[in-house]
C-alpha cells in the first residue's frame, strides 16, 4: 500500500460543513451562498485571489463572524452561526493570518492558555494555591511540553514571545492551538512570509499534527506549491463566491481558477 | 538667595537635625502610599483586563465600606457582615458585566468610561438610600483590627506607629502577594493576561471574556473593601471618601494603567512625596499641599517617562 492510499484511507466522513452561508458587511458582500465540506482527517486548502472572502471563511468557522444565511453542520450538529467559545469548546482551535499571541507573556504561558478549556479548577482552589490546583498545573504543563517537544520549540520556552522572530511566532501560535487538543485546526496563512527554510518547516510540521495527532485541518494559503503539496482537496473562493472544488490537480487545472488568478474580465 | 537656601538646604538640614521625625514622616507616606496604592490596584486590574477606566472605583471603596457597617448596625455579627460584603460585591461585579459591559463590547473606550460615571451615581444612590447619607464609623473593633500604637525610641527622639496603620500594611502586602500568584501561576491569571493583551486570540482558545469581566470587577471590588476598612478606620465612612478616588489618577500617572507592581510603587512614592513635602517644603508657602502635590509629583513624571515607571512603552510608527 503507498503512502497516498494510507492517507485516503484515514479519511473518513465529513466533520464540518458548510451550507449556502451568505455573510455581508453592510452592503459589502463578503461570502455569497458558499457551501463545502471538510472530512475527517484531511488536509483541506481553501485558496482565492485577495479579498475572495478566505479569512471570512475561517472567521465564520470559529464563531468570529455570525454569517446572515445559511448552516454550519459540525459533527451532525447544526448551527446558525455560533459564538468563539462554543467553537473551541466544541474543539475547533485556531491561529491568525498577523499572528495573534499575548505578546507580554512567555512561550510556555501562551502555550499554557491554550489549555485553558482543558483545565477544571475553580476560582477558590486558585485562589488559595491549593493542593488540587498545584496538581493540576502540573499535569497540564506535562501536556504543553510534550507539544513542545513536538513543534522543536525548547530552547525559547521561557522567552516573551515579543522577542521572538516571525516564524518561530507562528509556530507558537500553532503550539498555543495544539494545546487545546482541537479536532478541527484552522490556519490563516501559517506560512504567509516566511523564508523557505520556515516554510518547509512549517509544512512539515503541519502534516505532522495532521499525521500524529489526526487532526483535521483547514488552512488558508497563497503559496500555490505549498497548497499542491499538502492538501488533500482544495476549495477556491473568488469574489466570495465558490468557484471550484476538487483534488489540487483538478483545481490546477480548472479554467475558471486560472481565470480567477490571471484577472481575466467577468 | 534666601529662597534657594530654604528650598535646597534648609529641609535637609532639618532632616539632618531630627531623623527622628524624618523617620516619623516617611512612615507616615508609606501607610498612606498602601492606600493609595491599593485604591489604584482596583483601577488597574479594571483597565488592564477590559481597556476601561473605573471613574466608579472609588465610590466601589465607599459603597463596600457602607454595606459593612450597615449590615452590622442592622444587627449582623461583624465576621458575617463581612463575608456577606464580598457575596455583594460578587453580585455587583456581575451586574456591571450584565448590564454595563456586555452591552457595551467593542464600543469606544471614552462609551465604556462614560458609563462608569452612571455606576458611580448609581451606587451613590443606592448606598443613600439603603444606609442613609450619614457618615459612619468603621467598626474596626468588631472586626479585630487593633487599635493603640507602639512608641518606638530611636535616633534621640521616638516615632510613634498606629497598630492599625501596620495592620493595613501587612493585609495589603498579602493582598498584593495573593494577586502575584493568582496572575503568574493559575489558569485564571493567566486567562487575564491573555485578555489584556489579545481579545482575539483569548476568544479562539475558549476564554469567556464575560467570565473574565467578572473575575476583575469582582477582585476590584474585594480590594476596594479592604480599602474601604483600612481608610474609614482612620477617619470614617462617609461618601466624602469617594474623592479619595481622585489620589489614585497620579499613582497611576506615576506607575503605568497597566502594571500591578507600578501601581504599589506608584502608591507609595506618592503618599511618601505628599507627607515630606508638607512637612518639609510646605511650611515655605503657609503649608496645606499635601492636597495638591502628588499631581505636581506626577506632573513631573510625566514630562520624563509619559507610559509611567512600568507602564508599557508606546512606540508609534510613522
Amino acid at each position: 500500500m503507498t503512502e497516498t492510499e494510507a492517507r485516503a484511507q484515514r479519511i473518513g466522513a465529513p466533520v464540518l460543513a458548510v451550507e449556502e452561508v451568505s455573510l455581508t458587511f453592510g452592503g459589502v458582500r463578503a461570502l455569497s451562498e458558499v457551501s463545502f465540506d471538510v472530512r475527517e482527517h484531511e488536509v483541506r486548502a481553501i485558496i482565492g485571489p485577495n479579498g475572495a472572502g478566505k479569512s471570512s471563511m475561517l472567521n465564520v468557522l470559529n464563531g468570529f463572524y455570525q454569517p446572515q444565511h445559511g448552516i454550519i453542520r459540525f459533527r451532525g450538529r447544526e448551527f446558525r452561526g455560533m459564538k468563539p467559545h462554543a467553537a473551541a469548546t466544541m474543539g475547533i482551535g485556531r491561529t491568525f493570518q498577523n499572528i495573534a499571541l499575548f505578546r507580554g507573556m512567555t512561550v510556555l504561558d501562551n502555550i499554557m492558555v491554550g489549555r485553558n478549556l482543558k483545565m477544571r479548577g475553580n476560582l477558590l482552589q486558585e485562589a488559595f494555591w491549593l493542593p488540587a490546583a498545584r496538581r493540576e498545573e502540573i499535569e497540564h504543563r506535562r501536556a504543553v511540553e510534550e507539544i513542545i517537544d513536538f513543534l522543536e520549540i525548547q530552547h525559547i520556552r521561557r522567552t516573551p514571545v515579543g522577542q521572538l522572530p516571525y516564524g518561530l511566532q507562528k509556530r507558537v501560535e500553532l503550539a498555543r492551538a495544539l494545546a487545546m487538543e482541537p479536532s478541527v485546526l484552522l490556519l490563516d496563512e501559517p506560512m504567509a512570509g516566511m523564508n523557505l527554510e520556515e516554510k518547509q518547516d512549517m509544512c512539515r510540521f503541519v502534516l505532522d499534527v495532521n499525521d500524529h495527532y489526526g487532526t483535521t485541518i483547514v488552512l488558508i494559503e497563497h503559496d500555490m506549491g505549498v497548497v499542491m503539496d499538502i492538501s488533500d482537496r482544495v476549495v477556491v473562493l473568488d469574489y466570495g463566491s465558490k468557484i471550484a472544488d476538487g483534488t489540487p490537480e483538478a483545481v490546477r487545472a480548472d479554467q475558471a481558477v486560472i481565470d480567477a488568478y490571471l484577472g481575466v474580465a467577468h | 538667595m534666601h529662597i534657594l537656601y530654604s528650598i535646597f538646604v534648609d529641609p535637609f538640614m532639618q532632616m539632618a537635625h531630627a531623623p527622628d521625625l524624618l523617620v516619623q514622616t516617611l512612615w507616615d507616606g508609606l501607610v498612606s502610599g498602601v492606600l493609595y496604592a491599593l485604591i489604584a490596584l482596583g483601577f488597574v486590574l479594571i483597565f488592564k483586563a477590559s481597556g476601561v477606566f473605573n471613574f466608579a472605583q472609588g465610590i466601589m471603596v465607599v459603597f463596600a465600606a457602607l454595606t459593612l457597617v450597615g449590615l452590622n448596625e442592622h444587627g449582623v455579627p461583624a465576621y458575617l457582615a463581612l463575608a456577606l460584603t464580598v457575596v455583594v460585591m460578587l453580585v455587583l461585579a456581575i451586574a456591571v458585566e450584565r448590564a454595563i459591559l456586555r452591552p457595551l463590547v467593542n464600543q469606544p473606550e471614552i462609551i465604556l468610561f462614560m458609563a462608569t460615571f452612571g455606576l458611580t451615581y448609581v451606587l451613590i444612590g443606592l448606598g443613600e438610600l439603603i444606609f442613609g447619607g450619614d457618615p459612619k464609623v468603621m467598626i474596626s473593633d468588631q472586626l479585630g483590627l487593633p487599635s493603640g500604637s507602639y512608641r518606638i525610641n530611636m535616633l534621640g527622639g521616638y516615632v510613634q506607629l498606629q497598630k492599625i496603620d501596620i495592620a493595613a500594611a501587612i493585609i495589603a502586602s498579602l493582598m498584593v502577594a495573593g494577586l502575584g500568584i493568582v496572575f503568574n501561576r493559575t489558569r485564571i491569571g493567566r486567562a487575564l493576561r491573555a485578555v489584556a493583551d489579545s481579545h482575539r486570540a483569548a476568544l479562539s482558545v475558549g476564554i469567556s471574556l464575560e467570565q473574565i469581566w467578572v473575575v476583575v470587577w469582582f477582585a476590584a471590588g474585594v480590594v476596594a473593601l479592604a480599602t474601604g476598612i483600612m481608610w474609614g478606620a482612620r477617619s470614617n465612612v462617609s461618601f466624602a471618601l469617594e474623592i479619595i478616588a481622585l489620589k489614585a489618577l497620579p499613582v497611576l500617572i506615576l506607575g503605568g494603567f497597566t502594571s500591578i507592581p507600578g501601581a504599589i510603587v506608584g502608591g507609595l512614592i506618592i503618599g511618601v512625596g505628599e507627607k515630606m513635602g508638607e512637612f518639609y517644603w510646605g511650611p515655605l508657602v503657609g503649608g496645606g499641599i499635601e492636597s495638591w502635590f502628588a499631581y505636581v509629583i506626577a506632573l513631573v513624571f510625566l514630562l520624563f517617562r509619559p507610559q509611567g515607571l512600568f507602564g508599557e512603552r508606546i512606540i508609534e510608527r510613522l
